[in-house]
């Protein structure tokens, strides 16, 4: 099974050890990632609040691009997941829009018929793939993790998951690779978004709230399936550690990281070492401990 | 009598200006002087209102006076004042039917803004009815005998009421009620706002004069499975689904229950919503009527297994109440009128999954909470927690499900009083600190404001904001094992995070999940939210597009119980008005086969909605029984020979009426 991929502003820059261990995650099991060729911004940060139609357009081009390469489309950033999506309903519901959109795009002589499928790669793991097959081929189980899912809001917001499926119903990775569960309810809130660089005490409290239960719930990490999130989550620990004078200190690893880890990939090609919060010794020996074994 | 063939057709135009509602719009003079060119027309005129006794009794006087045989009327819509031109022509001695109407207000001069094209328009509409009436035909409505008994369909408040009122009037009713107790949802309140009444204490005896009543049928557990007929005769099927103790012998000593071989009551209780539990063999509540044990066939060991004591046979004793071996039974009934009075659900607040129903403990439904305070209820009245703590803090959620784009878009127009009953309730009964979250606080109703005022001098708070989510992680430590509920009070302009122990999710009304299917099986209307549909939201509230159907309570939308319990009056009043009338005269409009040309290929007898052709064998050719034909056509257009026809949809008649309209030079 092929599909074709697009990385987005993030995964190409501060988040390719997300990006590694997608790759890596994907053809471990059999999946082959084409990456979109001539791909642009997805149209997402603060484009779309400036100019709408002119966001929508970028991502149109994007829509445009790979439905001409004809597979479904895999977005593993949230933000570009829920703009494709948006851009996707919004020229199918309203004819004024699609009346400017799609004559820009033929301009560039492209032509959006609006067949892509947009997939987040969770999404592809859980549906197309399935727990089970997923939970034979792990190698290294994470046995005796504690880790809490968080999946951040733009997932499911506003576009519900398909196929029936809930974020209570993803959360059956985690006990798949072996680890345990945390029953986490803050799993879809928001991360700060780019508040965290705008008006930073605000942006930073969202993500104390979130660190802080994470913490209270004895979470060995805080599992991530946005590189957004991953950075935001991750990035700001040690000032909100001195802003608020408590210990929150938590790894949060992107999902395909510990994916990887569970299938017994080697970390150098999970991009382990570009988390600026290392998952514990102790954890990461117990893998290679059982991997002896 | 019948006037004469059309070939000498004395027609009189009447153009109604309908105030300023026409005549600001189209040059009614213009009109009429047009109207008086057209062949045939021997008078036209204009007046200011037709439909008032003047303008009746100008049409009246010019048939006297010129012999007129044809009358045109262009005014408003036939459905309101087509009735009152016929009958005005009846009077000048004319068949009623000899009478057309043009619609120049509804669909002229209320949607056209260019004046000069509207007058056009008129003139065309008025050239195609005069050119129709020449052809109509003398019709006589046929008259058929009602059946003086009543059906009426569930037995909440609004059907009980109803059946009550029709058989106090001597009339006798079958209610029907699918639940093992009538009863409805007002049987699971503690009391009624804003007079905090008990709701059972007002409510049972009405309940008890139903089972009293030799008027009254009550079939419980039952569905009604076929509707066939029309006004005045409709036969209607009704399934009886097996309860298991034998009604006619069961006295209600309960003593069976008593001596189950659960000696515990083991099983989520329906009645109470789940918080309590019963026992496969029960009664709903203590006021059940009628009080006959029910058996579950799902949870009872008999049943299951095959292999129980059944100590229960054993305490029935030689009376041999209890019948394992029950079946359905299928009961055919005769009735003229027929009341719809299925009522509501309660909006599911798992679908909103932000309020956390359902997975935490502490939240409750509004009518979970009403069972909570009732005495009869699982915890004997008192307002406990599910681990047994009375809550010291509790929030009460407005509009769960209730004007909401993503759930329901209507205001459910209960919630907010029944909100503030139980912010009285439960502080009457715990002493609780109450907080409401309300979008708007709707009051509108007797001693409903007063009831408002009241609640605020208790001291019950009020934020204005709805509530948006419902968290058990606690931000500080006065959150700590409590749940929060956070909102934006847009009195203040702020979030806030308020913690409290209970929350009551005040849960909207909406139509039966099964809605659909009833509408289609009783040939009633729904609204686009799946509301049973009333003739004119003003003039016929209990009325539906089909003759002899009425609506009462909550199926026709959301409303309190003094408006159910009105509307329950005013249907019986309007089912008595038709039994009393004795006859219904039935609209002319049928289709009817011409005999010798009918070649006997039967197709038209599957097509008809109403089931209102067979097939004569001796003959061996179709006939339409007109009593049952409402005049939809079908079957005259699918005619392969055309030899069905309708009166006042004759070929002639519609093949003028489109000539005329396209006259326009």
């Amino acid at each position: 099974m092929a599909y074709t991929y697009f990385p987005g502003c993030s995964m190409h820059g501060f988040a390719r050890h997300c990006q590694d261990s997608v790759y890596a995650v994907f053809s471990a099991l059999g999946l082959e990632l084409r990456e979109l060729e001539g791909w642009n911004c997805c149209g997402a940060t603060t484009y779309i609040s400036i100019d709408e139609n002119q966001a929508l357009t970028l991502a149109a081009r994007n829509l445009a691009l790979a439905e001409r390469a004809g597979l479904e489309l895999v977005a593993p950033c949230n933000a570009c997941f829920m703009v494709l999506k948006k851009t996707q309903d919004y020229l199918a519901r309203y004819g004024e829009l699609r009346d400017k959109i799609l004559p820009a795009l033929s301009k560039v002589g492209l032509h959006y018929e609006g067949k892509v499928a947009i997939r987040h790669p969770l999404e592809i793991l859980m549906r197309d793939v399935g727990v089970k097959a997923l939970k034979e081929k792990v190698k290294r189980p994470l046995t005796g993790w504690k880790i809490a899912p968080y999946y951040g809001c733009l997932l499911t917001r506003p576009y519900p998951l398909e196929g029936g499926f809930t974020l209570d119903g993803f959360d059956a990775f985690i006990p798949a690779l072996g680890a345990t569960l945390v029953d986490f309810e803050l799993k879809d809130r928001c991360c700060g978004g780019s508040l965290t660089g705008t008006i930073e005490e605000v942006g930073e409290r969202l993500v104390y709230i979130i660190l802080e239960q994470a913490k209270r719930a004895h979470a060995d990490a805080l599992v991530t399936v946005c590189p957004l999130c991953q950075l935001n989550l991750e990035a700001h620990q040690s000032k909100i550690i001195r802003r608020y004078g408590e210990d929150v200190r938590v790894p949060v690893p992107y999902f395909t990281q510990l994916i990887g880890l569970a299938l017994g990939i080697p970390e150098k090609l999970l991009g382990m070492k570009r988390l600026l919060v290392p998952i514990p010794r102790e954890l990461s020996e117990g893998v290679r401990v059982t991997q002896a074994a | 009598m019948n006037g004469n063939g059309h070939n000498a057709a004395r027609i009189g135009v009447y153009v109604c200006d309908c105030g300023t509602n026409i005549a600001g719009v189209i040059d009614v003079k213009a009109l009429a002087a047009f109207a008086g060119t057209l062949p045939g027309v021997v008078v036209s005129r204009e007046y200011k209102y037709m439909c008032s006794d003047p303008g009746q009794e100008l049409l009246v006087q010019d048939v006297r006076d010129h012999q007129l045989n044809r009358i045109v009327v262009a005014s408003c819509s036939p459905l309101l004042h087509e009735h009152t031109f016929r009958t005005a022509t009846a009077k000048a001695g004319l068949n009623p039917y000899y009478f057309h109407m043009v619609n120049i207000r509804e669909h002229d001069s209320w949607v056209h803004e260019d004046h000069p094209a509207a007058t056009e328009k008129a003139k065309d509409l008025v050239r195609a009815a005069v050119r129709r009436v020449v052809f109509h035909k003398p019709l006589e409505r046929k008259k058929v005998p009602i059946h003086p008994d009543v059906l009426v369909v569930g037995g909440g408040i609004a059907g009980i009421h109803t059946a009550l009122t029709l058989a106090n009037a001597g009339k006798h009713v079958y209610l029907v009620e699918r639940e093992p107790t009538i009863g409805g949802h007002m049987a699971k309140f503690d009391k009624t706002f804003p007079t905090l009444d008990c709701a059972a204490c007002i409510l049972t005896p009405k309940m008890t004069a139903v089972k009293q009543h030799p008027n009254i049928t009550l079939w419980t557990l039952s569905d009604v499975e076929k509707v066939e007929g029309y006004v005045g005769n409709f036969k209607v099927t009704v399934k009886r689904h097996p309860r298991y103790v034998l009604e006619d012998v069961c006295v209600g000593c309960l003593e069976c229950i008593e001596a189950c071989v659960y000696k515990q009551a083991k099983y989520p209780d329906e009645f109470n919503l789940g918080l309590g539990k019963r026992k496969p063999i029960y009664i709903p509540f203590p006021q059940a009527v009628p009080l006959i044990p029910v058996i579950d066939p799902d949870t009872c060991i008999e049943f299951k297994s095959g292999k129980c004591k059944k100590t229960c046979v054993e305490a029935c004793g030689d009376r041999h109440g209890i019948d394992f071996k029950q079946k359905e039974s299928t009961e055919t009934i005769d009735v003229g009128t027929i009341v719809m009075s299925t009522g509501f659900q309660v909006f599911d607040a798992r679908r909103l999954p932000y309020y956390g129903y359902g997975k935490f403990p502490n939240v409750y439904t509004s009518l979970e909470v009403e069972r909570l305070i009732n005495a009869s209820g699982p915890t004997g009245g008192e307002v406990i927690l599910r681990d047994g703590q009375k809550p010291k803090t509790v929030g009460i959620l407005h509009c769960i499900g209730s004007r909401d784009e993503n759930t329901n878009r209507w205001c459910s127009r209960v919630c907010c009083m029944y909100s503030l009953k139980l912010a009285h309730l439960i502080k009457e009964h715990t002493g609780a600190e109450i907080f409401n979250f309300y979008i708007d606080m709707r009051t509108p109703g007797k001693g409903f404001e007063e009831f408002y005022q009241r609640l605020l001098n208790e001291g019950v708070h009020f934020i204005r904001g709805k509530g948006a989510e419902i968290s058990a992680w606690p931000l500080d430590p006065s959150e700590e094992g409590k749940l929060t509920i956070r909102v934006e009070d847009t009195l203040i302009g702020k979030i806030r995070r308020i913690p409290v122990d209970m929350v009551v999710l005040s849960v909207g009304l909406e139509p039966h999940a099964d809605a659909g299917d009833v509408r289609r099986l009783f040939n009633i209307s729904c609204s686009q939210e799946g509301w049973f549909l009333e003739r004119h939201p003003k003039l016929a509230p209990v009325n539906t597009f089909t003759d002899g159907i009425f609506l009462a309570g909550c199926c026709q939308g959301p409303k309190d119980i003094p408006d159910s319990v009105a509307q329950a009056g005013a249907a019986a009043a309007e089912s008595l008005a038709l039994i009393d009338a004795k006859f219904v005269e039935l609209e002319p409009n049928t289709a009817y086969i011409v005999e010798d040309a009918c070649s006997g290929c039967k197709t038209c007898i599957p097509l008809c909605p109403y089931s209102a052709i067979s097939f004569l064998e001796e003959k061996k050719r179709a006939e339409i029984n007109e009593a049952l034909c409402k005049g939809c056509g079908t079957c005259v257009a699918a005619c392969p020979s055309g030899s069905i026809r309708q009166n006042l949809f004759e070929d002639e008649e519609i093949f003028e009426e489109i000539k005329g309209v396209l006259a326009h030079a």
